[in-house]
């Protein structure tokens, strides 16, 4: 098995959207730094999630409440609308069931916030057309051969699943190299997407 | 590994507790006898404790160590100067450790039902002026707590800032939170669950049978005359073989023989397995009673944390302390599967907890051996309480 770093990616975009006293689950937390900041800087009642015994560690040293699980099992023991927030950052390329696991979020969060790398970012477009090789980024740092990204997709796509799925967009934040950008060209021009969804009734 | 002349100073090590000494406490007089969840009545009882560390002017800093099946009373430290090996959880309890007892004041009592000091059916009844044998009542997990909560209260401690313990002081610990929720601050589950599993129940009835039908065992009146330590023996030996697992046996011993390099064709122990069972058997029978093999293990297989709350999300309900739960990969006995959905059950019940699977190969007995890993999850999931 590899190990993987996990960078620190749109913890502050994420912070700025939560509410102060919201309850939030963190799925796929890593090692919790984001649950921390939201906890002393929004007082949040937050809990983790993640598969790796070594990031449970490190949250448990951050005095944070965490479970060692595993995404692709679904949230079935949870009840549904029991947390205000349900966060997936850098995580729904990872899954295997992302579509299961995105409808899980919604149902157990009020809302979901989702972030991913937009594989359709002009330099990644540009690798794979004048190099011929497959793009290796900041925010993919991975060679072929090592990256635990199984699902990646680009902004389009994701907005299309979300549109077949019945799912809305409350809001949509464009990033590139960790700064937020005008939403122009977002396809080509993001690096990284965070998305607020609900599900439509 | 030290020689025979060499002399134990390992009590001198500055995270050792040193010399300690049991205390007894003893209550539930007649007629205040203890009433157990059979409806019977016992007492006087007498508990061997031992604790470790001091309590704090706010007497905020208790922790209650509760033990597993075979444990005792005598968690850390030594007993003597040539006392050969220290407590139980000596790796787990002292200055700088898991249980820093620079930080905590440490408490550790011998469960009702035992043989080490606490009162069981190898005590002498007063009424009859000899060993309770058969005649001692079945106890259950909840009785064991209820009389450790006299201790508690003797010690005039208001709550406990943390209760822990791995399998069977598991299943206490989780008593402890939800049968008295205002005095316990936290809880740490360790390779435990919230109730046997029929596997679980079959090898505790195996081990009971091994004892049962030895002829020495006289219904359970064998005190002062030979000992059933042919039944004994086989029962640890069974017991043995669920704390281990299949990975650890074959790190441990392979198929390899002992002392000889060909097969003998006959039926001695060739195997280094079958020796190291056999050891552990011999040595059980030195240190345990017999009954109380009988008695405690029904104490675990009556074991229902939900059965008396309308559902284990209802027995969470009641608890108020925040949750450490760890399990073992290889734990076949104690599964992982079973913490986890204790977990959520306390999820569910709006309980603040924490669950890690810690991968071990060592099978359940790796609450006695992940010392590294656990005293980091421990040590921080401690901090991180509140009182």
């Amino acid at each position: 098995m590899f190990e993987f770093e996990r960078p620190h990616l749109n913890y502050e975009e994420i912070v700025k959207i939560i509410e102060p006293g919201s309850s939030v689950l963190d799925l796929g937390c890593g090692d919790g730094e984001l649950l921390y900041r939201l906890k002393k800087e929004k007082n949040v009642i937050g809990r983790g999630v993640d598969i790796e015994e070594r990031m449970i560690m490190l949250c448990i040293s951050k005095g944070l409440s965490v479970f060692q699980g595993n995404l692709d099992e679904g949230l079935k023991d949870y009840s549904s609308k029991s947390y205000d927030y349900v966060i997936l950052n850098q995580t729904l390329q990872v899954t295997h069931k992302p579509v299961l696991v995105l409808h899980e979020m919604l149902r157990v969060g009020k809302k979901a916030i989702i972030s991913f790398p937009n594989f359709g970012y002009y330099k990644l477009r540009l690798q794979l057309l004048f190099k011929g090789r497959m793009p290796v980024t900041r925010e993919l740092p991975y060679q072929w051969y090592n990256t635990p990204n199984i699902h990646l997709c680009t902004r389009n796509d994701f907005i299309n699943l979300c549109r077949e799925n019945n799912i809305k967009i409350l809001k949509e934040i464009d990033i590139k190299s960790g700064k937020r950008i005008k939403k122009v060209l977002p396809n080509l021009r993001a690096t990284e997407v965070i998305f607020i969804l609900e599900k439509e009734d | 590994m030290a020689t025979k002349t060499e002399k134990n100073t390992r009590y001198k090590d500055k995270n050792s507790v040193g010399i300690v000494k049991p205390k007894d406490f003893t209550f539930a007089h007649p007629p205040d006898e203890l009433i157990l969840d059979s409806g019977k009545k016992l007492g006087p009882i007498t508990l061997r404790y031992e604790t470790y560390g001091e309590l704090n002017r706010e007497k905020s800093n208790a922790i209650l160590i509760l033990h597993a099946f075979s444990g005792d009373a005598h968690a850390a430290g030594y007993h003597s100067e040539n006392d050969k090996s220290p407590g139980w959880w000596d790796s787990m309890i002292g200055p700088g450790k898991a249980f820093d007892t620079n930080k905590y004041f440490i408490i550790c009592s011998n469960v009702i039902g035992g043989c080490q000091g606490s009162t069981g059916p190898s005590s002498i009844n007063p009424e009859t002026g000899k060993p309770y044998g058969l005649s001692f009542p079945v106890v259950t997990i909840r009785d064991m707590v209820k009389a450790q909560y006299y201790l508690i209260k003797h010690l005039e401690l208001p709550f406990l800032y943390a209760v822990a313990g791995g399998s069977m002081g598991g299943m206490q610990a989780l008593e402890w939170s939800v049968n008295y929720p205002d005095m316990v601050k936290s809880a740490i589950i360790l390779a435990s669950t919230a109730r046997l599993t029929p596997q679980g129940i079959a090898f505790d009835a195996v081990g009971r049978n091994a004892i049962m039908s030895d002829s020495n065992w006289q219904g359970g009146d064998y005190y002062g005359k030979s000992i059933p330590s042919r039944g004994l023996s086989i029962a640890r030996m069974v017991g043995h073989i669920t704390y281990l697992s299949d990975k650890s046996m074959t790190m441990k011993f392979g198929r390899r023989l002992q002392e000889r390099e060909t097969y003998g064709y006959d039926f001695t122990n060739e195997f280094e397995v079958e020796s190291y069972l056999q050891h552990q058997g011999d040595k059980f029978v030195e240190r345990f009673d017999a009954n109380s093999y009988l008695y405690i293990t029904k104490a675990m297989d009556y074991f229902d944390l939900g059965e008396r709350y309308g559902g284990l999300n209802n027995a969470f309900k009641r608890a108020r302390a925040k949750f450490l739960v760890v399990s073992f990969s290889t734990d076949w006995l104690y599964p992982p599967y079973q913490s986890k959905e204790m977990v959520f059950s306390m999820m569910k019940s709006g309980r603040d907890v924490s669950y890690i699977e810690i991968n071990s190969p060592y099978g359940h007995d790796s609450f006695l051996l992940e010392t590294t890993r656990q005293t980091k999850i421990i040590k921080s999931f401690l901090d991180s309480i509140d009182v």
